[in-house]
């Protein structure tokens, strides 16, 4: 081992290769001219330049953004309540209604979804879409605000309580400051995690209420074009941004399960 | 205020109900779904009947029997199995000397190395099928350096699009960072020691790999396998972009039942099914990790 194992490095550059030689390449297509994906012409800002005027495309954007921002403040708020009971108490049903939806498939929430909106004569659209992803992101917060309070010392609590403050207080000024990393990163969790989710959003969205990944869908499956590596880009640029915030506010959540 | 009742139920309650609404109940509406006739026009039809004053149940098990009627179920199934226990070996295989170099590298580089594991995983998962389909697109440099080489051996050319070989690439792609990051989680873990303890006794490098390493890294691989199954097994859209005919999964008859023909009942039966497999295998991944921490 302490010789260093030259093939174990050789197939680990490799397996980063594998990982990021696709996204370079298309981003370096975005700025291709030429309309197809294949060889290097010259460069060019156009296809950014066509994004800004295409206005389905801009009208998706807005719908992502609407529904990200919705959905990531509720599941953050039922999100951080349901970290905080786990962490508090064991609750068997909450944990599994927490923890299930993280483990299925994706498309069996999708359809079941579907079939309830439906069923209550809901009308889908941006409403639908939101519900669906609070669903979903829920889980994804509590366990990042679970992990945060569970390194929070009780004894803290206790002491403002001997001291004569309020329960609301003890809440407010303590327990709150100290879960407000968690709970920022668990924010901006869902915050992505919606903004990407193409899978549920399939199912739920309705006439008019497409996002982003729903048109980058239905554009890749008529033709490849170089306006969807645009966008491609610009999507990743902005996750980028949002996943940075977030993993400097609570370096151990992307740690996986 | 930590022993209070209505202090837990405070916490507890608006969650467990959104989640009750917004996950339990559906679920169970498409179990009871599976036992319904499908409506006249998609949806599904009334599960009583108004017969002379009286409700009656108007269920069925026709769906049901439908699943075992013919072996194309049986079949696509398999396929999906297939599929997904592929990826999962080939994930593992991939994901291994990764997650093992990450964990072996210095405490300075370790957290770089594993967010650029994470990184990719973070960008939008279409985007990540769109970037294959533009490697293996007939037009792209891979499909004509290939068919060049084919070329000279005077053999014919190949298409890499809509072929299994692209879909397994493509779910590989998507699904290795959640092989990766429970396997490093748990190599990070290793006492070293026992690894010199194994040398100065005079074992070689595979030996003291596949006596210590390896068996200690056995609940590492089972979580990351559970972690990579469950979502290739339910997949749809890699199929429907990179697969052509021969790759459908469960995941795209399950979008059809919903979404073309609107055959919502036997929809539901497909999706009973998936979901009763995903369920079986995370208890089988946990029961197996549970008696290997028994040990």
């Amino acid at each position: 081992m302490r010789k260093k194992n030259v093939l174990l490095w050789l197939s680990a550059a490799l397996v980063y290769l594998f990982l990021y030689l696709p996204l370079v390449i298309v981003v370096v297509f975005s700025f291709n001219d030429s309309k197809l994906n294949a060889e290097w012409v010259g460069f060019t800002w156009k296809w950014y330049g066509k994004l800004l005027h295409n206005r389905e495309m801009l009208g998706a954007a807005m719908n992502s953004l609407i529904i990200a921002t919705v959905s990531a403040g509720v599941a953050t708020i039922l999100g951080t309540l349901a970290g905080m009971a786990m962490s508090q108490y064991r609750l068997r049903l909450l944990q599994l209604l927490v923890l299930a939806p993280i483990a299925m498939p994706e498309i069996l929430m999708g359809v079941s979804l579907l079939v309830l909106f439906i069923l209550v004569n809901m009308t889908l659209g941006l409403m639908s879409i939101m519900l669906a992803h609070i669903t979903f992101c829920i889980g994804f917060v509590a366990l990042s605000v679970q992990a945060r309070m569970s390194s929070m010392d009780p004894a803290l609590v206790e002491a403002a309580r001997d001291l004569g403050a309020s329960p609301w207080r003890c809440f407010r000024e303590i327990t709150l400051p100290l879960l407000m990393p968690g709970i920022l990163a668990g924010a901006l969790m869902a915050f992505t995690l919606s903004i990407d989710d193409f899978v549920i959003t399939f199912f739920t969205a309705g006439v008019g209420s497409s996002t982003l990944p729903l048109q980058i869908y239905s554009m890749v499956k008529i033709a490849v074009t170089p306006e969807v590596n645009a966008v491609s880009t610009l999507l990743m640029l902005l996750t980028l941004v949002v996943i940075t915030a977030a993993s400097r506010l609570s370096p151990t959540i992307f740690r996986g399960e | 205020m930590q022993g209070k009742a209505w202090y837990k139920y405070l916490l507890s309650l608006p969650p467990m109900a959104y989640l009750l609404i917004f996950f339990a109940a559906p679920t169970f509406i498409m179990l009871f779904a599976s036992f319904r006739y499908a409506g006249e026009y998609g949806g599904l039809a009334p599960w009583y009947l108004h017969e002379g004053g009286r409700l009656t149940l108007d269920l069925t098990l026709e769906n049901w029997q439908r699943l075992l009627e013919t072996d194309i179920y049986l079949r696509l199934f398999l396929r999906s199995i297939g599929y997904a226990v592929a990826t999962t070996l080939l994930c593992m295989v991939m994901g291994y000397p990764l997650a093992l170099m990450i964990a072996r590298s210095g405490r300075k580089h370790r957290d770089l190395l594993l967010l650029l594991v994470i990184l990719p995983f973070w960008s939008n998962f279409l985007v990540r099928i769109y970037a294959w389909m533009i490697i293996f697109s007939p037009a792209g440099a891979l499909t004509r350096m290939i068919n060049g080489a084919l070329e000279l051996l005077g053999m014919g050319s190949v298409t890499l699009m809509y072929s299994p070989t692209a879909m397994l690439v493509c779910l590989v792609y998507v699904h290795l960072p959640f092989m990766v990051l429970p396997l490093y989680a748990n190599l990070e873990k290793h006492d070293l020691d026992l690894l010199d303890a194994a040398q100065d006794l005079g074992a070689g490098k595979w030996r003291r790999f596949w006596l210590i390493t390896w068996p200690l890294s056995l609940p590492g691989i089972t979580a990351g396998s559970i972690l990579v199954f469950i979502p290739v097994l339910g997949m749809f859209a890699i199929p429907d972009l990179l697969g052509g005919t021969n790759g459908i999964m469960i995941g795209n008859v399950i979008k059809q039942q919903f979404m073309e023909s609107r055959d919502w009942p036997f929809g539901s039966v497909l999706s009973m099914v998936l979901t009763v497999t995903a369920v079986a295998v995370v208890l089988l991944g946990s029961r197996l990790g549970a008696r290997r921490e028994g040990r």
